[in-house]
């Protein structure tokens, strides 16, 4: 196989990548989008595959590499259809409100990946350039090294193997520059041994590894549970930069355009999602941030809650004329979406105007709400997000608050010293009837009391969303 | 504790410090509460309704109650009545009164001003004067339409055409706004005019239009009242107003300033240019009127026939529901002053609510508190916890000249970057930018299929380690062969995934 056909497949699958970006930006275009993503890899692999087994034919007889063979296809045939069945697998058997987890690890699993593929390269002898390689193995392990602990940490937390409360050892973000400096000077250490003093180089590269996997798992462990989209969105970012540099250290463009690609849509996703929360998008990268927040005293009076039953609460569905359900992660934990949705036809059939608000970092996972809706086949044209309902909350007659808290929290509005202060939220205070389903009083993710339970048009739900939801159906 | 409501003293008055309903709510909070004779007679209540609610009817000891609820500042005779410790509130003006903060002192009671609330939404359900104004602003509307002597709603008919009435209402509080919508419900050409600039939205959201004058912004005032304004303003408010006056029919002026006499908006001149038959409405004639020549209580006519109303008991006009409304407000209070609800009353003085309310405490006379922040002017509120400054927009210039900064240390890079790696550059660099763009306007609900999908490419890794498998090396064809099973989860796990979720995203009629 020729080196030019191998270049113009890279070239055709790079375009039907950034082809899939461009189709899962809109609803019409999503599915097309991703066949092509699914195009584009197959002709990247296929391509590949041939190119490893069978060998390449580039200008100048020097330059040809040969293939490893049967014996090369046979590996990578076993590895792939065992990574496949894994993969195909687990992704079928995901249940929507494990997606968070699922994405997490997935995630790991490239920076893993790159790791090795960088671990690999280093054994490379007669490259052209050396110092320049030392330095791409050494960016690629340690972006891979970060990407897999820190998408382990996600993982575990996100599955609540962990705690998800934020880890805040002493000088934190000292810990994290100083790596990051010592990561630069062990580069240039790295650099400067000769490639015959293999002892020393090796050292070198695992001492570097197991820094790049500890400061991974730091920074993640020190973000809270609440912020974890942002982070997965992060680390999704944090893969695509490890997959760039394996493609710099294996002069492979191909890897360079997806890796770059996944990198900065990433990081752009995060960002908008900094955005929503009114955060700092350089404290979420350098992790644990929101701690130096000022706190309003926790034992600030604000008064009695009210409690409704769901008898109640059916009455008051059937009499409004408008209802707007803002869900949160407790909907996804009590798997309530489906009485949700069954709740929602029923209302629409009674001519009831049932809209959801979905503020932009409810769940877990950027989107989140969305894609259990969707899964309970909601209509997803009667989904809004914040700024589109928030507007219509003073003319709607109840809102249904299922699992949401802080998104929902007035004190983010009133209260100047309060931890979320400034982030905006969905103002469901406004409506004339707010009924809030809750487990109990306990606070939500960011640890701060909602005023919103104790406002006079706000009547309390205790109990599993999924019961409750289920109790008002019955009843109407 | 016990809670004693007399019956109003002040004439003309017909409403009542609590009705069966707030009685109930009383007993709730673990209070006894009693009701004098008659005093909800006015307003519709009797005493068996009341009885009815679980309340005692007593005649005059009523004033031996721990807490005594009423509507009206107290009388100096019933200011006698008061003794040691007892509680009262009621509406007090402190600000207009200090003699009778003296008195309550000299009694040695605690008086809660429910007049002085601070405006902070945590207490909006304690305010019984945005309760009361938005009534009044109501009945003020109503009042004028008995004496205006045409329709206020525009007709076309057999027997002609019926111009609608246009009516100013001058500030858009409360009552200013209340009386915008009553009077555009009924039909008429509403228009209004407030010093501050930031309520245009109300008053248009109210069905108004909204009257500007060209002068520099007064700002939001850092209590939630409106302030008094500059020369220039009053200036060219006059000149609004004299232009106005010709036009309306109808003039309802709600302008108050707490604690100072009414501002004058109307002079004599502006009425006089009235037609005939106009109606003016002076809400503020208790506090001096915004009208020359209204005055308080009476009904006045004017030598052109224009009808200047100056009624102050228009919340008492509606006694039956102002009397809810107040009682309501008194009911929210006591709910926040009795935590244990055990009918105990506990003042917490760190509380800015509670101490804003507090003119005397047993005989201290707590007037005036210290200033609350209200959270509708942000920029005037100092908050304990300094928030970090709000990012400052890059100008022109420093980007600029960042941008060059970053270009100058790139090209010394590459100056000493051996040429493959710079080519492979140029592709990362034009790689992260499109990165940017082609999810610029990426919809909120495909983010997660979005993350999956980038995740499955960025499974791409695996081109690298095939690549490497099959090597000299055993070692290096080991780790290859992870990475190549794990970068295939990824590549299969991700696609297949991300096909999984957008198969749920139907749109409705698909899922008919």
């Amino acid at each position: 196989m020729t080196i030019t056909l191998v270049q113009g497949a890279y070239i055709v699958a790079a375009l039907l990548f950034i082809l899939a970006l461009a189709g899962l930006s809109r609803h019409e275009s999503a599915r097309m989008g991703n066949r092509y993503g699914i195009i584009g890899m197959t002709i990247a692999l296929v391509i590949t595959i041939i190119a490893a087994t069978a060998g390449v034919d580039a200008v100048g007889e020097a330059n040809d590499t040969s293939g490893s063979g049967l014996m090369g296809l046979g590996l990578i045939a076993a590895a792939m259809a065992v990574g496949a069945v894994i993969g195909i697998w687990r992704a079928r058997r995901v249940e929507m409100t494990g997606m968070p987890e699922l994405i997490a690890i997935l995630h790991s699993f490239v920076g893993l990946a790159a790791v090795l593929v960088g671990w690999n390269s280093s054994y490379e002898k007669n490259v052209p350039y050396p110092a320049i390689h030392d330095g791409e193995v050494f960016v690629g392990v340690f972006i891979g090294a970060v990407t897999f602990t820190g998408s382990i940490v996600a993982f575990l937390k996100l599955s609540a193997r962990i705690s998800s409360a934020p880890l805040m050892l002493p000088k934190h973000n000292a810990i994290n520059l100083g790596i990051i400096l010592i990561f630069f000077g062990m580069t240039a250490a790295y650099i400067a041994t000769p490639a015959d003093d293999t002892v020393v180089r090796q050292t070198l590269l695992g001492v570097m590894t197991a820094l790049a996997l500890f400061l991974g798992w730091h920074l993640v462990a020190s973000i809270g549970g609440g912020d974890m989209p942002v982070v997965v969105s992060m680390l999704n970012s944090y893969s695509g930069w490890a997959a760039a540099a394996a493609g710099f250290l294996l002069d492979n463009d191909l890897l360079i355009i997806t890796g770059a690609l996944v990198g900065s849509s990433g990081a752009y996703l995060s960002y908008i999602m900094c955005r929503a929360m009114n955060r700092s998008f350089i404290s979420v990268i350098a992790g644990g941030f929101g701690v130096e927040a000022g706190t309003v005293s926790a034992d600030t009076d604000y008064g009695e809650h009210r409690e409704i039953t769901a008898e109640g609460a059916a009455e008051l569905l059937s009499e409004a004329h408008s209802v707007v359900i803002t869900p949160g992660y407790g909907m996804a934990v009590a798997q309530a979406q489906y009485p949700v949705a069954e709740l929602t036809s029923q209302l629409r059939k009674k001519g009831v105007d049932v809209r959801f608000g979905i503020h932009p970092v409810a769940g877990r996972l950027p989107g989140h709400m969305n894609v259990l809706l969707a899964e309970a086949k909601v209509p997803y044209d009667i989904v809004l997000e914040m700024d589109e309902i928030n507007d219509d909350l003073p003319e709607t007659d109840v809102v249904l608050v299922i699992g949401a808290n802080d998104t929902v929290n007035p004190a983010a509005i009133d209260e100047p010293g309060s931890p979320i202060a400034g982030m905006p939220v969905l103002t469901v205070w406004e409506a004339r009837n707010v009924i809030v389903f809750k487990r109990s009083m306990a606070t939500g993710y960011a640890g701060v009391q909602n005023p919103l339970f104790f406002k006079d048009n706000t009547q309390m739900l205790f109990g599993d969303a999924k019961d409750r939801v289920e109790d008002i159906l019955k009843a109407l | 504790m016990r809670i004693g409501v007399p019956k109003e003293s002040k004439s003309g008055e017909r409403r009542v410090a609590a009705t069966p309903k707030t009685v109930e709510q009383m007993l709730k909070l673990g209070y006894d509460v009693s009701i004098e004779t008659g005093a909800g007679l006015e307003a519709s209540f009797d005493d068996a309704a009341f009885q009815a609610a679980g309340a005692t009817i007593v005649g005059d000891e009523i004033w031996q109650a721990d807490i005594i609820l009423k509507i009206n500042a107290p009388t100096p005779e019933e200011v006698a009545r008061l003794h040691q410790g007892q509680i009262l509130m009621s509406l007090l003006a402190p600000a207009l009164d200090p003699d009778l903060v003296q008195a309550l002192s000299a009694r040695g009671v605690t008086a809660l001003a429910m007049d002085a609330v601070p405006r902070i939404s945590r207490a909006q359900s304690l305010d019984v004067l945005s309760s009361m104004a938005n009534i009044a602003g109501y009945r003020a509307v109503i009042e004028s339409a008995n004496e205006f002597g045409s329709l206020f709603t525009g007709q076309v008919t057999a027997a002609g055409k019926v111009p609608p009435a246009k009516v100013l209402v001058v500030g858009a509080g409360v009552a200013g706004l209340a009386a915008i919508g009553t009077a555009s419900s009924l039909g008429a050409i509403v228009r209004s005019f407030d010093a501050r600039s930031e309520v245009a939205e109300q008053v248009e959201s109210m069905g108004a239009e909204f009257l500007r004058i060209d002068v520099e912004d007064t700002g939001p005032s850092a209590t939630g009242y409106a302030k008094e304004m500059g020369e220039d303003f009053n200036r060219k408010a006059a000149e609004l107003y004299a232009e106005q006056a010709r036009d309306v029919d109808i003039v309802i002026t709600t302008a108050l300033i707490p604690g100072k006499p009414a501002p004058r908006l109307l002079t004599e001149e502006m009425v006089a240019s009235m037609k005939p038959g106009s109606v003016i409405v002076d809400m503020a004639a208790a506090n001096g009127g915004n009208v020359a020549g209204s005055r308080p209580d009476e009904r006045v006519v004017t030598d052109n026939g224009v009808i200047i109303l100056g009624y102050t008991d228009l919340p008492g006009r509606l006694p039956t529901q102002a009397s809810q409304l107040f009682g309501t407000n008194l009911v929210n209070t006591l709910k926040l002053t009795t935590p244990g609800k055990d009918g105990q009353l506990v003042l917490d003085l760190d509380d800015p609510v509670v101490r804003g309310m507090t003119v005397v405490q047993s005989g201290e006379v707590l007037w005036p508190p210290p200033p609350v922040q209200v959270s509708a002017a942000p920029a005037a509120a100092a908050p304990p916890a300094e928030p970090p400054p709000p990012k400052k927009k890059m100008s022109d210039g420093t980007r600029l000249s960042l941008i060059g900064g970053v270009a100058a240390v790139f090209l010394l890079i590459s100056a000493f970057s051996p040429e493959p790696f710079l080519g492979h550059f140029m592709v990362f660099a034009l790689s992260v930018v499109i990165g940017f763009y082609v999810i610029g306007n990426v919809h909120h609900a495909l983010h997660t299929p979005l993350m999956s999908v980038t995740n499955a490419i960025s499974g791409i890794i695996l081109v690298g380690a095939l690549l490497q498998v099959g090597h000299e090396d055993f070692w290096v064809s080991v780790l290859a062969f992870i990475a190549i099973l794990v970068a295939s989860i990824n590549v299969f796990g991700g696609f297949t995934v991300t096909a999984r979720m957008l198969e749920m995203f139907k749109r409705e009629d698909a899922v008919r």
